[in-house]
């Protein structure tokens, strides 16, 4: 069964994904174990495929996609047991201020969701205030910023500004993100990291909850 | 039908590095050999330069007219940078380019004046603040309201070059068809204004991507499309460029075909 879900979280069919893991709750199975040995497995094995250059964008979208179907069916099932379970972190994204990129962060937001993050994507031309307001109310384990355009670049700069003058900085971790976007830009900025593309953003957010 | 060359750029390696040593040898090689490939402009974009774009941007813009008569294309989302460039590049008699405008209440009404006062032409982006434009509705819908602005502000028809904005067809099955169903739109109800396109876009995310770039190219132009912001020196391109463009009967004689035939300019 687990098998059988991971392979149609790989061939990106939402639909087949949907109806194998309510074939699995049906017969008793633990919606934990379902995620961790299925649906886990399956996004890992996607997002290691597009780095080996073997799998390619519609194919990790559509790997993204079965498994954000398949944990909607799993998620009230694991808040059921409120003591064994907890999402993998919470996370807050965005595109900033003066941006309209959407497609690339809300890859990301999709990509962080199907890896079991509580994710709270604010859009695109987000505001440095807005983004303290909702770490304030949300209190993210992270927050990503997106760039798109040299011009707005300065703008992931002041959300962290931002941040520092609101007194969470200390709270929250800075990703930062977008094609300009570079690692030494993020270390230039004080960000916590820069991540390339889907795959990398999710890691090393994995890797920050540790 | 024109082309712009695309090879100065700031985020290209080879361009970055040229920039930081100040090796003005290299940035004339690559504006020259885009002119000699067929260049009608050379764009020039230092948008990676956070610190210094409009110190930059002039250095660059000095540094190609001292050897390269081509037209320039002062390339930056940033009016202060497009300001710098074109203050630079107005000291000759050549037609100037503006990358670019777009539906943005801020950035229109910061870019218009450059526009008008230094009689360029103009790449019209088409992305307002709602956002970047999914179907050909939405192209439409900006489209419609940009032109007629411009027009309205005192900008001839045929110095405006629609940009429709290309998004990967890796993330949305339609973006290229949406494109293509805008540029006939704007084909048939603005005779006069023309349509320009980078051709990188259309094949992020996907294996072999020039194939896809070369194909779009050619299906752009069949719906339209009359200029593009491409690498000239990319052979197998420029052939097709040349080859469709007679086949679509935008080439008396085949004299353009021809012409780059003989100059060797295509494999």
């Amino acid at each position: 069964m687990f098998e059988e879900i991971k392979a149609a979280i790989l061939d990106g069919d939402a639909e087949k994904t949907m109806a194998l893991v309510k074939k699995a709750l049906e017969e008793g199975m633990d919606p934990l174990e379902v995620l961790n040995k299925g649906c886990i497995p399956g996004i890992e094995k996607a997002g290691a495929l597009f780095e080996a250059e073997e799998f390619f964008l519609p194919e990790l979208i559509t790997a993204g996609e079965a498994t954000k179907a398949a944990m909607e069916l799993l998620l009230p099932e694991l808040r059921k047991k409120e003591d064994a379970w907890q999402s993998a972190g919470k996370f807050v994204i965005g595109t900033v201020e003066g941006d309209m990129h959407d497609i690339g962060k809300s890859i990301v937001a999709s990509m962080l969701s199907a890896a079991g993050f509580e994710v709270f994507d604010l859009g695109i031309d987000v505001s440095a205030e807005r983004f303290v307001e909702e770490v304030k109310a949300k209190q993210p384990h992270i927050v990503g910023l997106s760039a798109l355009l040299t011009s707005t670049m300065p703008k992931q700069q002041e959300v962290i500004e931002a941040l520092k003058e609101a007194g969470l900085r200390d709270k929250v971790k800075v990703l930062v993100g977008g094609a300009p976007v570079s690692s030494e830009w993020a270390e230039k900025i004080g960000a916590d990291g820069y991540a390339e593309d889907a795959v990398a953003a999710v890691k090393l957010a994995k890797k920050i909850m540790q | 039908m024109l082309i712009v060359g695309e090879l100065i750029n700031s985020s290209r390696e080879a361009v970055r590095r040229a920039i930081e040593g100040r090796d003005s040898a290299a940035i004339q090689r690559l504006a020259l050999s885009q002119a000699a490939a067929g260049a009608d402009y050379i764009d020039i974009n230092c948008g990676t330069r956070i610190e210094d774009e409009e110190e930059t941007m002039q250095w660059l813009v000095q540094c190609i007219q001292e050897v390269c008569d081509a037209p320039l294309c002062i390339d930056s989302p940033a009016p202060g940078a497009l300001a710098a460039g074109l203050e630079a590049a107005q000291r000759r008699d050549k037609p100037l380019m503006i990358n670019s405008i777009t539906a943005e209440q801020m950035r229109y009404a910061a870019v218009l004046p450059l526009v008008r006062k230094y009689k360029a032409k103009v790449i019209a982006l088409l992305m307002d603040d709602r956002g970047m434009p999914e179907t050909a509705a939405d192209r439409i819908r900006i489209a419609d309201r940009l032109i007629g602005d411009l027009i309205a502000d005192g900008i001839a028809p045929g110095d405006i070059y629609i940009d429709p904005l290309v998004k990967p067809i890796s993330t949305g099955s339609s973006f290229g068809r949406e494109v293509l169903e805008a540029v006939r739109y704007i084909s048939e109800r603005y005779p006069e204004v023309h349509k320009i396109c980078g051709l990188s876009n259309i094949s992020f995310g996907l294996p072999n991507r020039k194939i896809l770039n070369r194909i779009f190219m050619i299906q752009a132009m069949a719906a339209g499309m009359d200029a593009y912001i491409l690498d000239p020196t990319d052979r197998a391109m420029m052939g097709l460029f040349y080859g469709s463009r007679a086949l679509l009967g935008y080439d008396p004689y085949c004299a353009g075909y021809l012409k780059a035939h003989r100059s060797g300019l295509y494999d």
